[in-house]
């Protein structure tokens, strides 16, 4: 959780991640954020992020993101 | 024909009932927009609008696109303004334009009164609720000339600053009949309108169903997040040409996105703004069996000027060319000493070329300048400040910037706005806009007390999305130049290592 954090706070250190459930809703992340951010947790996590997965229920918290993460980890192991 | 009213009043003659615009809440038939129009024109001309700009300053709609072509019937032109811009950029528009008349929905109203707006706000309710007076319309369209303005549109500024750039009537006219004829408009053809209806961009899309009865869904912004929602956006739509931004295209591409949902009705798609990458273009053409065009113009040419049918494919690495200029448009190259060489500057002449931008000698005079290569009779050509080079195979190759000037999320950025935009924020001292061309990222760095995450605050507040930096740092002094300027270069390597 904590590289996710991070990685979050670097592209946008004015929010706080562990909180913010409406990232997505509330326009935090903007359009073409994501493309940056996606990449970033697939070098980081080793994972790929299938495009069915990137809606706003996963996107809108931290905490949403980090499960489908660790959720993607586990299907590959 | 003068203006393209005549080809919308053609089509609304020819398919009342065909849709022409359309947005989730609302479609507009070739009809209702010529009805829209003429009551909103009708009700501009009584309220003593005349050759002037009118801010039209709402949601981005089907009915804002209706409210442009209002304004033209009042023989004014239309100033776009939307919240998303920010309020550094609206009220600098503002303060350069100060229009006496706003066109502004709730939302809008409210920004202008903030910004402390002076002119008259009105309704776009009750404009279109006027009755059409048939006579004022005809008369002012007598009296409009195809060399009058038919919008101001305006672009990144070096020094904060923004430019306005006036397009007019005979200019918008030669690209109606060239962008339709490169992207091959049919009736049949459905368009999903990626690009915001503050830029020339959205010309492309508007300009096509006025010419050819096309029509134009507008894609909610939000779903460029959501590639999978997007593309099933599409096939809903059965939209069969895209005019899209590089970045909004990757988006697709880079996700896997083809892996789950692939486009069924795609027949054109035409790309520009900024460079293609191959790998993500070749991920492109393995998928969906289309007309691939790169398209390539700057604003102050009226839209696009060039472009490039794709005929092959490209490995990593290799450009994909920008290719040759539309009819009744030149593009030449000028070296250092002003003589036209195999690399160097755009340039181009022609019909589209812009008046120049509104209310500023000084910048126009840098850019729209007397052809070099003509020294017999008064020619204005625009110096893009792109470089180029010709291939071996005659096509038009773009090369990079001659300044600081970037491509970023698809808008057109001047490093210096930025920084001018961080310098007013209280806390900084100093302040350098970096970006990472490799990657695309736009970058800050500056000197002074406030938080990282307080100056992102501000700044998002004062700036458009698209401005925001993606990698901030504090630093203790920047780095400068033997001359005592910022150097931009260790900037960069401070930043992105």
């Amino acid at each position: 959780m904590e590289a996710l954090l991070e990685i979050l706070k670097e592209l946008h250190p004015e929010t706080d991640f562990e909180t913010e459930e409406a990232l997505v809703d509330r326009g935090v992340l903007v359009s073409f954020d994501i493309v940056m951010l996606i990449t970033r947790i697939e070098e980081e996590f080793d994972v790929v992020i299938p495009a069915k997965d990137i809606t706003p229920e996963h996107f809108n918290s931290a905490k949403a993101l980090y499960a489908l993460i660790e959720q993607l980890q586990e299907q590959d192991d | 024909m003068k203006t393209m009213l005549t080809a919308l009043k053609n089509q609304a003659g020819i398919r009342p009932d065909a849709p022409a615009f359309a947005d989730p809440d609302e479609t507009l038939t070739f009809a209702d927009v010529e009805r829209i129009s003429d009551a909103a024109g009708s009700a501009l001309i009584g309220r003593g609008a005349k050759r002037e700009a009118v801010l039209v300053f709402t949601a981005r709609s089907a009915r804002e696109i209706a409210l442009f072509f209002a304004v033209w019937k009042a023989g004014c032109f239309y100033v776009p303004v939307d919240a998303e811009m920010g309020e550094n950029r609206i009220r600098s528009i503002l303060d350069r334009v100060r229009p006496r008349f706003a066109i502004a929905d709730e939302t809008g109203r409210k920004l202008l009164n903030d910004y402390g707006f002076a002119g008259e706000t009105l309704d776009p309710d009750l404009l279109i609720a006027h009755a059409p007076d048939a006579d004022a319309l005809r008369a002012v369209e007598a009296a409009t000339l195809d060399v009058d303005p038919a919008y101001l549109v305006f672009t990144s500024g070096s020094t904060g600053a923004p430019k306005g750039v006036v397009g007019c009537h005979r200019a918008v006219r030669d690209y109606a009949a060239q962008i339709t004829k490169t992207l091959n408009v049919c009736e049949t053809d459905v368009f999903a309108m990626q690009a915001p209806l503050y830029v020339d961009a959205c010309l492309k899309e508007i300009l096509s169903a006025l010419v050819c009865g096309s029509s134009a869904v507008l894609v909610p912004k939000r779903l460029f997040m959501t590639p999978v929602p997007l593309v099933r956006f599409l096939n809903e739509h059965k939209v069969t040409t895209l005019c899209w931004v590089v970045p909004a295209l990757t988006l697709i591409s880079a996700l896997h996105t083809f892996d789950e949902v692939v486009p069924q009705h795609l027949r054109t798609v035409a790309f520009g703004s900024e460079v293609m990458p191959p790998k993500q273009f070749r991920i492109w053409q393995e998928h969906v069996d289309a007309r691939y065009l790169n398209l390539y113009g700057p604003t102050e040419c009226t839209g696009m000027s060039c472009s490039y049918e794709v005929d092959r494919t490209f490995k990593d690495g290799e450009r994909i060319p920008i290719g040759r200029a539309f009819d009744n448009a030149e593009i030449f190259l000028l070296d250092e000493n002003d003589h036209r060489a195999d690399e160097g500057e755009i340039c181009i002449r022609g019909t589209s070329v812009c008046h120049g931008y509104y209310r500023d000698p000084e910048r126009t005079a840098k850019a729209f300048v007397q052809n070099p290569l003509n020294a017999d009779y008064p020619e204005t050509i625009y110096r893009t400040g792109d470089l180029g080079r010709w291939n071996e195979r005659g096509e038009l190759e773009f090369l990079g910037r001659k300044d600081d000037q970037i491509k970023h999320m698809g808008h057109r950025i001047e490093l210096g706005e930025l920084e001018a935009a961080a310098k007013t924020i209280e806390g900084v001292d100093a302040a350098c806009a970096v970006f990472d061309r490799e990657r695309s990222i736009l970058g800050l760095v500056y000197t002074g007390p406030i938080e990282r995450s307080a100056l992102l605050v501000e700044l998002r507040k004062q700036v458009p999305d698209y401005l925001l930096p993606k990698l901030s740092r504090r630093i203790d002094a920047l780095p400068l130049t033997q001359n005592g300027k910022t150097d931009r270069k260790a900037a960069t390597a401070l930043l992105f290592r």
